[in-house]
């Protein structure tokens, strides 16, 4: 036993505790680095020293994680959520976590609202709420589907949605597609101008995109390499949550020939162009599923303390861990902090939403802040708050991502699968990047900011993760 | 510039276009909520002249008149008056020409756990963790020094003892050594870490159980020329039953695979029997000659277990340093008031003078019956009879530092003795070394020349240090020798001398 080297030379030593032993090596001589310890976040003592001992923590967390590395997506196919999963009629899909109509927010209402306008379940608001408080619309997350949505992920049977496979793990993710800014569905914006560019995405966009990336595979075309999209735009200024917009132009550049080549008209082509290259965040609808591919594969490792899921619906923040499989473990969510389009101010912004937390979850959006110092302006922050950012992010998570590495941090990868213990030792909250909805049903987009996630979330899913090691 | 005039009255209104000039979306929304901020602005939007946002601007009745291209930045402000209007709209332009200074350098993100501490540290690097937080935390930063294949000093008490088994077993599976909990002493490679003395290197490698044992020891080893590879402590409960020796074991491995440590010397206080018998067949199994200082009534006295190892070593035993005390006769039926800081060294003083004196009242009895318990808030040692009392046993460090850092407590408790009938003999420890109080003597020898001046009390002190260590040896055995105090380098030379005063010998 040669205990790592230690009696080779003299130590350096890092100390975390008192003081007055760092002087006394000082003094010496000796190579002395401090830890800026202070007491957990959160926690009971107990429960923390029960997961930093359980045995199989390392080797569970290592398999977890690798895990979400290894994962790979590629774009597959476009198809109307009815026939992708299944999804039946007077059934809509939401954001977050398991949601009531009492409990939706604003936005969150005001999507389900236009959602059942759009699928002609019903003929107006009035009658799209009666159906909606009588029970005669299911409600179930995305993430009950192996899909995830943008904002209020409100996700209908006659929706295209991307599929996405993991040709590593075989899994499939979906997202239906991103309808731009603004008065938009996912803002909780229904009015006509709203309904109008559903309609032509599911008469137009969705088809054509379908014909494109399915004709070309059908004549032996490899599919779209989306993670390698992904990394090329950590390299361009984007992080994939809040600016997407180098990763957006690519897209619109691997899709062009495709969406060409269909025997669409001309006139819808040109539209369907115009449409991808006018939105600065139609990648993120193609983002989203390759993250959320990468989470899946982590999905029910027992003694993993990682984070597979957050996701808030407007209401509620929810987070899942590897440990704990599917439970969901839930508190109110925050309200962003940020920059407000024309005169919205904060007391018009909804409770955090959307599934797109997925980004963060697998290592990127507020976590790759540094790769998009742009973002930190959002709250008057500085580009050095954005590396700052990142640095602390690294110590709430397990690894690196080496295929999406940040340029400015000499290209290390990004910190990647956020550990349930290590953010409560540190009380360092991951850091979200986010759009912010109209609180009132109808506004739409009000503006952009960041946001954390509620503490308790955590502290539940650590006592949860403790229990689970007294069990076993 | 196509500025249209302010609308007259209150409130006033200017929507301007302008070409020529861009500015990102997130830098124009920095500009609106500076600009909206202002007293006596109600509405501002500053932005390209998209469709969303001219969109934006009907809403807030701000539209601009004619024509306009995305290309174009729209400025509209509604203000309360003119004056406020005006303010506005040169604060608009101030705000639109100001570069941002920052550059793209991180500020410095401390790290918050062991872990990310570690984490910077090149793999070639030797590296050992040091961990002083509160007990309930300590785990937790152990583990990620193991999990980061680091051995970790563990100074931290209160850690439950299921949790330094996981810990130590843990770090056994990952080659690398738990020292604590409770660790106060190790020396590695020559840094000395806690509480611990200024030793010369040499070829003896201490595995300690014990932390003013190994300070003891080392301290006579340095005396005699000898000097030490390592000193690894392992905590005060590692040769209990609970934890079965786990990180003695190791240490024993590790420094029998070390090259510069020839004999290795186990010091602790009495172990567990069974413990003992499978740390002795560990070690005979090791190319290491192992001796054993483990104290016991069948081997009372550390600085015998030292002697011996010199024979060994094949090194003369030199005569320990010492200052004699005055000539003092004897006072019939004086007892031994035994006060140290050191556990160790209080247990080995009770193990020299049990046998010649009887029972021993203690805090940290040798047997369950002698128990004594001192009041922190009022040490009173004036109980009749034999007491040797540990300063530096938790329940008398609670909300104060150690007895080795803070006096406070035993001074208190050599003015209640010189107050009292009793007559007695005083035998004390005084501890050197890194971590210790910097001039023990300059509190101690006055506390003593008045207590000698009170009654005649014969002080009989056992100083453990070297001649290298920040508080010299020498200075402080001359200071205490001056107030009275018969000096010893050997804590047992010291208990046998105390006896000898008492007219009783060992």
């Amino acid at each position: 036993m040669t205990l790592g080297n230690l009696l080779s030379g003299p130590p350096s030593i890092v100390a975390a505790g008192v003081d007055v032993f760092s002087d006394a090596l000082r003094a010496q001589g000796a190579a002395v680095s401090d830890v800026d310890w202070r007491p957990p976040g959160f926690g009971d003592p107990a429960d923390l020293a029960a997961l930093a001992l359980d045995a199989r923590r390392a080797a569970a967390n290592r398999t977890a994680v690798e895990r979400v590395l290894a994962a790979g997506s590629v774009l597959v196919d476009v198809r109307p959520a009815r026939e992708v999963i299944g999804l039946a009629d007077r059934t809509l899909l939401h954001s977050g976590p398991p949601l009531t109509w009492e409990a939706a927010s604003g936005p969150m209402r005001g999507a389900l609202i236009g959602a059942c306008l759009f699928e002609g379940w019903a003929a107006d608001v009035e009658e799209a709420e009666i159906l909606l408080s009588t029970g005669a619309v299911t409600l179930d997350p995305c993430h009950h589907h192996r899909t995830v949505g943008p904002m209020a992920g409100v996700t209908s049977p006659s929706m295209w949605m991307w599929c996405l496979e993991d040709p590593v793990g075989g899994g499939q993710a979906f997202c239906n597609l991103n309808e731009g800014l603004g008065k938009v569905l996912r803002m909780g914006a229904f009015n006509e101008e709203v309904q109008a560019r559903l309609r032509w995405m599911r008469d137009v966009l969705g088809p054509v995109l379908s014909q494109a990336v399915r004709g070309s595979i059908d004549a032996g075309n490899d599919p779209l390499d989306v993670k390698a999209v992904l990394a090329q735009m950590l390299q361009m200024g984007d992080e994939g949550h809040n600016r997407n917009r180098a990763g957006s132009l690519m897209t619109l550049r691997e899709l062009s020939p495709l969406v060409v080549a269909t025997d669409a008209p001309s006139s819808d082509i040109a539209a369907v162009l115009r449409f991808i290259g006018g939105n600065e965040h139609f990648f993120l609808n193609l983002g989203m599923p390759t993250a959320k591919l990468a989470m899946d594969a982590a999905r029910g490792v027992p003694g993993s303390t990682m984070v597979t899921v957050m996701a808030r619906n407007g209401t509620d923040f929810g987070i899942r861990t590897a440990g704990t499989g599917d439970r969901w473990f839930t508190a109110p969510a925050n309200t962003p902090v940020g920059l407000f389009l024309g005169d919205y101010g904060p007391d018009d912004a909804n409770p955090d939403i959307g599934d797109s937390t997925i980004m963060e979850t697998y290592g990127i959006g507020g976590f790759a802040m540094a790769a998009a110092p742009a973002i930190v302006r959002f709250v008057g922050g500085t580009v050095p708050d954005a590396l700052a950012t990142t640095e602390r992010m690294y110590q709430l998570t397990l690894t690196e991502n080496p295929a999406m590495a940040i340029p400015i941090m000499g290209f290390r990868g990004s910190p990647t699968g956020i550990d349930v213990l290590k953010v409560a030792r540190t009380g360092w909250l991951p850091q979200i990047n986010t759009g912010m909805a109209g609180r009132i049903a109808g506004t739409g987009q009000v503006g952009a900011g960041l946001v954390q996630p509620p503490q308790q979330c955590f502290e539940q899913a650590l006592a949860a993760l403790a229990e689970e090691v007294r069990t076993v | 510039m196509s500025p249209s005039a302010p609308s007259g009255g209150d409130p006033a209104v200017s929507v301007q276009l302008r070409s020529g000039v861009y500015a990102d979306s997130v830098k124009l929304m920095q500009v609106s909520r500076r600009i909206g901020a202002r007293d006596g602005v109600w509405a501002v939007l500053v932005a390209m002249a998209t469709p969303l946002n001219l969109e934006l601007a009907v809403g807030m009745g701000l539209a601009p008149d004619g024509e306009s291209s995305p290309e174009q930045l729209l400025i509209a402000v509604r203000a309360e008056d003119d004056d406020a209007l005006a303010a506005a709209l040169a604060d608009v332009d101030a705000a639109l020409a100001e570069r941002e200074r920052s550059t793209g350098t991180a500020d410095a993100v401390p790290h918050r756990t062991v872990g990310a501490g570690l984490d910077d540290l090149s793999h070639e690097t030797p590296a050992l963790a040091i961990v002083s937080v509160p007990g309930a935390y300590a785990a937790a930063e152990a583990a990620d020094a193991i999990a980061a294949g680091r051995s970790v000093l563990v100074f931290s008490d209160g850690v439950p003892v299921e949790q330094e088994v996981a810990l130590k077993r843990a770090a056994h599976q990952a080659g690398v050594l738990v020292m604590g909990p409770d660790c106060g002493t190790a020396i590695v490679s020559g840094v000395a870490l806690g509480f611990a003395n200024v030793i010369r290197p040499g070829p003896v490698g201490l595995v300690a159980a014990s932390g003013t044992g190994a300070q003891q020891v080392s301290c006579l080893l340095d005396m005699a020329g000898v000097g030490v590879s390592h000193v690894l402590g392992v905590g005060g409960r590692d040769l209990s039953e609970a934890v079965g020796g786990l990180a003695t074991l190791d240490a024993l491995a590790a420094l029998d695979a070390d090259p510069a440590t020839e004999r290795v010397l186990l010091v602790s206080k009495p172990p567990a029997p069974s413990v003992a018998a499978a740390v002795t067949s560990f070690a005979e199994g090791l190319g290491v000659p192992v001796r054993s200082a483990a104290l016991s009534p069948e081997s009372p006295d550390l600085t015998a277990a030292v002697e011996a190892l010199l024979t060994d070593l094949g090194f003369d035993v030199p005569v320990w340093p010492s200052r004699p005390g005055p000539a003092e006769a004897v006072v019939p039926g004086a007892v031994l008031k035994g006060l140290y800081s050191g556990g160790t060294l209080a247990d080995e003083a009770m193990l020299l003078a049990s046998p010649v004196l009887g029972g021993i009242r203690s805090n940290t009895p040798l047997e369950p019956g002698l128990g004594f318990v001192v009041d922190p808030s009022a040490p009173d040692l004036s109980a009749s009879g034999h007491l040797v009392i540990d300063f530096g046993d938790d329940a008398l460090t609670v909300g104060r530092a150690h007895p080795m850092i803070d006096p406070t407590l035993r001074l208190e408790a050599i003015a209640g003795l010189a107050a009292s009938d009793e007559p007695a003999v005083l035998l004390l420890d005084v501890v050197l070394g890194y971590g210790a109080d910097p001039d023990p003597a300059g509190a101690l020898a006055p506390a003593l020349q008045a207590a000698r001046a009170q009654k005649q009390l014969p002080v009989v002190i056992a100083l453990i240090g070297t001649e290298s260590d920040p508080q010299g040896w020498s200075r402080q055995a001359d200071a205490l020798a001056a107030a009275g105090a018969a000096v010893f380098s050997s804590n047992a030379a010291a208990t046998r001398y105390a006896l000898d005063l008492l007219g009783a010998s060992a």
